[in-house]
């Protein structure tokens, strides 16, 4: 017998059962289906669960894994596990709205390259989750479908934009799940639902297939139960992609292997605490728990040293500058004629273009659509769009003088635990300062994850740890030590 | 306030976003609050900088200019709005008069 019920097993846990034979991805499809079933109408972390397809996949998988237990074959990684996708990435054949009123029958012709990737990994598919529309936002509150609650507290957000897939992960609704992060849509929700968000270095991971917003600053990233699959589903996804000129042919290590060395010690590794990540308006708990992380790691070995990215308040108003400006240009393509929605309006053909899209975006994307129009507008576009290009210059500049003196900067991954529903929805402003801390990585290039760090009065805190471009095993290292002595992450909320 | 209601409906214009009133009332006061929280950016002397428009070293990635094929008509059409009978275009409103 099973100490776990199968929906609470990790990807690499799983995995490893279905090779030795002990379950089947029948059973374990199933289990999940049955969990959505019970607890999603509370939830709503899935826009779309493809159960049928699931189960005809997982019977496959079945066939194969026992194909090759009996020719002595080492199947592919992931084989029979089931994936829970977040709904801005193509999957072919199944609807892909990114949480839009203009996609809601969107169905894409090809999958992205990371589905290919994880198909042939083994994977299979079994929902599309919930997202603030187009990736833009931290509550999730944003999907034209509804809002995703956080199961941790109902009445509360799992964060954005990636928030279906992070409580889909905190309810046992799924093993694995891919988000996407621009600002910080894999790791804050992560932050704020106690499971494990890596966002890759810029370039790491192809997004061909995956809905643009701001394309200097997608990318796709794994949400995870821990700091091991984190590490299995990027040794999947990472690598070079032909169809995206913007990944970088970088040897990606092998990162499982690296943390099954069985050390969790730290010696001699330094972590840097940015001391301007401790802000005013910060939570007492989440201070608490970012100082009480750091003893930790003092205690694993670590040397911690104080540093300083003298230019981090400015990266909220650099990042709000740029995406908006890069999304107002990629969202251009939402004309109603090629795909997606149109509105039926009598006029002429510039009529139903402004019909078409005033009615099938929703108030936060024409928002970002009009400030990044106006940022990029003749007479303001050296004013803000160049200007906050050079600061972006600055931020990662910072980061790079950061990294000749350390080997990880730690800080915590939002500034509250999660909000509740509904609290900062009309004042965007207040909204955007939940990304605070997860805004310069994106605007540097480099990689940075989540992982759970505490709680504050019943409620998950997030710790952030960062590291050099395409240096993701060294935070990873340092992630799973953390998590490998601590066991904020075997909690489970009550639902 | 940074912006006006006439600027708020003419960048609407611009964006081919078909706002209502009272949208654009909203729109000019959040606008306004975020573009003022943006003037931050002023305290900073850039004019030395230079921009940073991509954080990766890829220049120029290039392809082999080989022919290969393109998604069948019946395909890239399938999510289009409206093709004409024969579904083989997609169809707009006139844009030339008669």
């Amino acid at each position: 017998m099973l100490e776990t019920r199968l929906e609470q097993l990790t990807a690499c846990r799983a995995a490893a059962l279905l090779r030795q034979g002990e379950i089947s991805s029948v059973e374990l499809t199933r289990a999940i289906l049955e969990r959505i079933s019970a607890v999603d109408k509370k939830i709503h972390a899935y826009l779309n669960v493809t159960a049928e397809r699931a189960l005809t996949d997982a019977r496959a998988a079945d066939a194969r894994l026992m194909a090759a237990r009996r020719d002595g074959e080492t199947p592919p990684p992931l084989l029979g596990v089931p994936m829970s996708i977040k709904d801005v990435i193509s999957t072919r054949d199944v609807v892909t709205t990114a949480g839009s009123r203009m996609l809601e029958n969107f169905t894409p012709v090809y999958d992205a390259t990371v589905i290919e990737k994880l198909n042939a990994a083994g994977a299979h598919l079994i929902g599309k989750t919930n997202l603030d529309e187009f990736a833009m936002g931290s509550s999730t509150e944003n999907s034209a479908f509804g809002v995703t609650r956080n199961p941790w507290a109902l009445e509360r957000v799992p964060g954005g934009s990636s928030g279906g897939s992070a409580a889909a992960l905190a309810a046992d609704e799924g093993i694995f799940a891919l988000g996407t992060d621009t600002g910080g849509s894999v790791r804050q929700p992560a932050s704020l639902t106690n499971t494990v968000g890596l966002r890759p270095s810029y370039g790491r991971v192809s997004r061909w297939g995956v809905i643009a917003f701001a394309s200097s600053l997608d990318q796709v990233g794994p949400m995870t139960k821990d700091v091991r699959d984190a590490a299995l589903i990027l040794d999947v996804i990472a690598g070079v992609d032909p169809r995206d000129a913007t990944t970088v042919d970088m040897p990606a290590p092998n990162y499982l292997a690296g943390l099954e060395t069985g050390d969790l010690r730290l010696t001699g590794v330094r972590v840097g605490a940015p001391r301007e990540y401790f802000v005013k308006g910060m939570a007492r708990e989440v201070e608490a728990a970012l100082r009480a992380a750091l003893a930790h790691l003092e205690t694993l070995g670590a040397e911690i040293h104080e540093i300083s990215l003298p230019h981090t308040q400015y990266a909220l108003p650099t990042y709000y500058l740029l995406a908006p400006a890069e999304a107002s240009a990629n969202l251009a393509r939402y004309d109603g004629v090629k795909y997606g929605a149109r509105a039926d309006t009598p006029g002429d053909v510039w009529d139903v273009l402004r019909a078409t899209r005033g009615r099938g975006f929703g108030a936060e994307v024409k928002r970002r659509i009009m400030l990044g129009t106006y940022a990029l507008s003749a007479g303001y576009y050296d004013a803000y769009y160049l200007k906050a290009q050079k600061t972006r210059t600055l931020i990662k500049h910072d980061f790079d003088q950061a990294f000749n003196q350390v080997d990880v900067l730690v800080s915590a991954a939002a500034p509250t635990p999660a909000f509740r529903i509904g609290e900062k929805i009309d004042d965007p402003l207040q909204m955007y300062l939940a990304d605070l801390f997860t805004l310069a990585q994106p605007l540097a290039g480099i990689p940075a994850l989540c992982i759970p760090g505490g709680f504050g009065a019943g409620l998950p805190i997030g710790l952030q740890i960062m590291a050099r471009a395409f240096d993701e095993a060294k935070m990873l290292r340092v992630a799973h030590a953390y998590e490998q002595t601590t066991d904020w992450h075997t909690r489970k909320p009550v639902l | 306030m940074s912006l006006t209601r006439e600027q708020v409906a003419h960048i609407a214009e611009l964006a081919k976003l078909e706002l209502s009133g009272v949208a654009i009332e909203s729109m000019t006061r959040q606008l306004s609050e975020i573009l003022d929280y943006a003037a931050l950016l002023n305290q900073l002397d850039t004019d030395a900088l230079a921009p940073t428009a991509s954080v990766i070293p890829n220049q120029n990635v290039m392809r082999a200019d080989l022919v290969t094929p393109s998604l069948p008509r019946e395909t890239a059409l399938r999510n289009a709005p409206d093709t004409d009978s024969q579904r083989e275009f997609l169809r707009v409103r006139a844009i030339l008069d008669d």
